[in-house]
């Protein structure tokens, strides 16, 4: 019963890789229709590869929650933060070249998403997805 | 790395079949290997089969894009074939239209968008 | 104390109560049996629950479960006869009259009966409240199952052809519906392997920005599968309006009648239609 906790390092690309097979294999077994645990796998992939790229590594947090009605993830680095979250949220924002329909897109799939950069450094993601 | 994707060639064209979860440097490593096969294999067209894949995000359909437009400044035509409806309704939502890439829903479409196209331009 | 009174009369007590009940409305005889059955049972929870002085007044609270579980039996049973919710509080409310007389008749002294008279109508008062609950909480339930059943009712995906499909979308498209659509339309491109989809309109009563984007969202999908989609049944009022609006489907092909569409989809799969030989 009750919050189910997993912790996955970020620190290469095939980390990001586990990670996300991880989301969606969780999401799978919560009884995630095949759309919704495919939305929430992708939205872990596009911020692990963030808190990997610009973060310099980190690890995601995978806790389910209200006894597996949700899936809530947790990514936090200690790179050097987002300067201008509104502008990063924006499509076709990107500070590392890429065409940025990471960070704006992966807020899309998910229903809650919260974002927390701190100019010292540090950055933390938390989204939440529900069952339907 | 030491893994790789497998390319084959049939009647003229590559064939890729993505069958494992493709992580960043296996899918660049995809990239510079097609784009090595077509030069020295001569071939006029290659068909990436994604039915395989459970999830592509915005790195890997970048890649795919980029391996279409490849494929066009080397003279060949490219058809990716077989992606998942959870896949695809998620790339439309992430704003991936992926609107340069010839699309198909199995490898025989594919391979004969392939041929029509080649036709045309022969 | 109440409990063992109302065991002692438990059958006079539902002659007078299903008498009094059966005055509004009369159940179907095949169902006397068991209505009786469930009121014996209420009956005789009520009476343990009232005894039970842990948590007098709180019918909520778990001494008092049982009555309500029967209570909730009662009130399905009703429901499934057809019953006004006014019918079914009142037959709840009727046990109260029986209960008096028995109080009255037996009950001891008068200030014993005076206090579990005044229990009695608190109790029973709140328990006819708590089915009123428990109908509205069925009803959503009804409607919640309707919205479902109207979801995949709206959106039936038809093969009007090998290669050809059809989908008639009707009513509003909001963005929740419209993803069950579109998932059960590419599922359908999937299990029947056809190329040309075709989206009609017709049903839908108007054309704003977002129901354009949802459109051309559900069309980006099917191209990323390698389908083709062709819009049909815009009727001149909505081609007017998206004109107004400035709504662009942007290169959605789009046809005015199903038929048109259906044509286009033949070609696009290298058919030919043409008058039999008998003509």
């Amino acid at each position: 019963m009750g919050v189910q906790r997993e912790h996955w390092p970020l620190m290469s690309a095939a980390d990001v890789g586990d990670a996300r097979r991880a989301v969606h294999a969780t999401a799978r077994a919560c009884g995630f229709r095949t759309a919704d645990a495919v939305r929430l796998a992708t939205a872990a992939s596009e911020l692990a590869r963030n808190a990997l790229v610009h973060g310099g590594g980190g690890r995601m947090t995978l806790s389910q929650i209200d006894d597996g009605r949700g899936i809530r993830l947790e990514f936090r680095d200690d790179g050097p933060g987002i300067d201008d979250i509104e502008r990063a949220l924006v499509d076709g924002f990107s500070s590392a070249g890429g065409l940025g329909h990471g960070l704006g897109g992966a807020r899309r799939l998910v229903h809650d998403f919260e974002i927390e950069s701190r100019a010292a450094g540090g950055t933390r993601v938390v989204v939440t997805r529900w069952r339907r | 790395m030491t893994r790789r994707i497998p390319i084959l060639e049939i009647d003229g064209a590559l064939l890729v079949t993505v069958q494992v979860d493709l992580d960043d440097h296996l899918a660049v490593q995809l990239e510079e290997d097609l784009g090595d096969a077509l030069a020295r294999s001569g071939a006029r067209g290659i068909v990436i089969d994604i039915s395989g894949l459970e999830l592509v995000d915005t790195f890997l359909s970048r890649i795919l894009a980029q391996i279409a437009s490849m494929s066009r400044v080397l003279g060949a035509e490219s058809v990716l074939v077989g992606m998942r409806p959870a896949v695809a309704m998620t790339l439309v939502e992430l704003g991936m239209t992926l609107d340069g890439v010839a699309t198909a829903l199995d490898i025989d479409r594919g391979l004969g968008i392939l041929r029509t196209r080649l036709e045309r331009s022969t | 104390m109440i409990a063992q009174l109302i065991g002692e009369n438990v059958e006079a007590l539902l002659d007078n109560w299903l008498e009094a009940a059966a005055r509004l409305s009369r159940a179907r005889p095949e169902l006397a049996t068991e209505r009786r059955q469930q009121a014996r049972v209420f009956l005789e929870q009520l009476g343990h629950s009232l005894d039970d002085d842990t948590r007098p007044e709180d019918v909520r609270s778990a001494p008092w479960s049982g009555v309500r579980e029967t209570l909730d039996a009662i009130v399905d049973s009703h429901l499934d006869e057809g019953m006004a919710p006014a019918q079914i509080a009142f037959f709840v409310l009727s046990i109260k009259r029986p209960l008096h007389r028995l109080i009255l008749e037996r009950g001891g002294d008068t200030e014993k009966q005076l206090k579990a008279l005044w229990r009695i109508d608190l109790i029973v008062d709140r328990l006819g409240l708590y089915t009123a609950e428990v109908q509205i909480r069925r009803k959503e339930q009804v409607i919640a199952r309707q919205q479902e059943e109207i979801l995949e009712l709206s959106s039936p995906v038809v093969q009007l052809w090998d290669g050809v499909l059809a989908v008639p979308l009707i009513g509003t498209l909001d963005s929740y519906r419209t993803q069950q659509v579109t998932e059960t339309i590419l599922e359908a491109v999937v299990s029947t392997r056809s190329e040309q989809v075709i989206l009609d309109i017709t049903g839908v009563p108007a054309v704003d920005t977002q129901v354009a984007h949802h459109l051309l969202k559900t069309v980006a999908a099917l191209r990323l599968m390698g389908a083709e989609a062709i819009v049909s049944g815009i009727r001149p009022q909505i081609a007017q309006t998206m004109v107004h609006l400035g709504v662009d489907l942007g290169q959605v092909v789009t046809k005015a009648r199903l038929a048109d569409a259906l044509k286009l989809a033949f070609r696009r799969n290298g058919l030919l239609v043409s008058a039999g030989a008998g003509r």
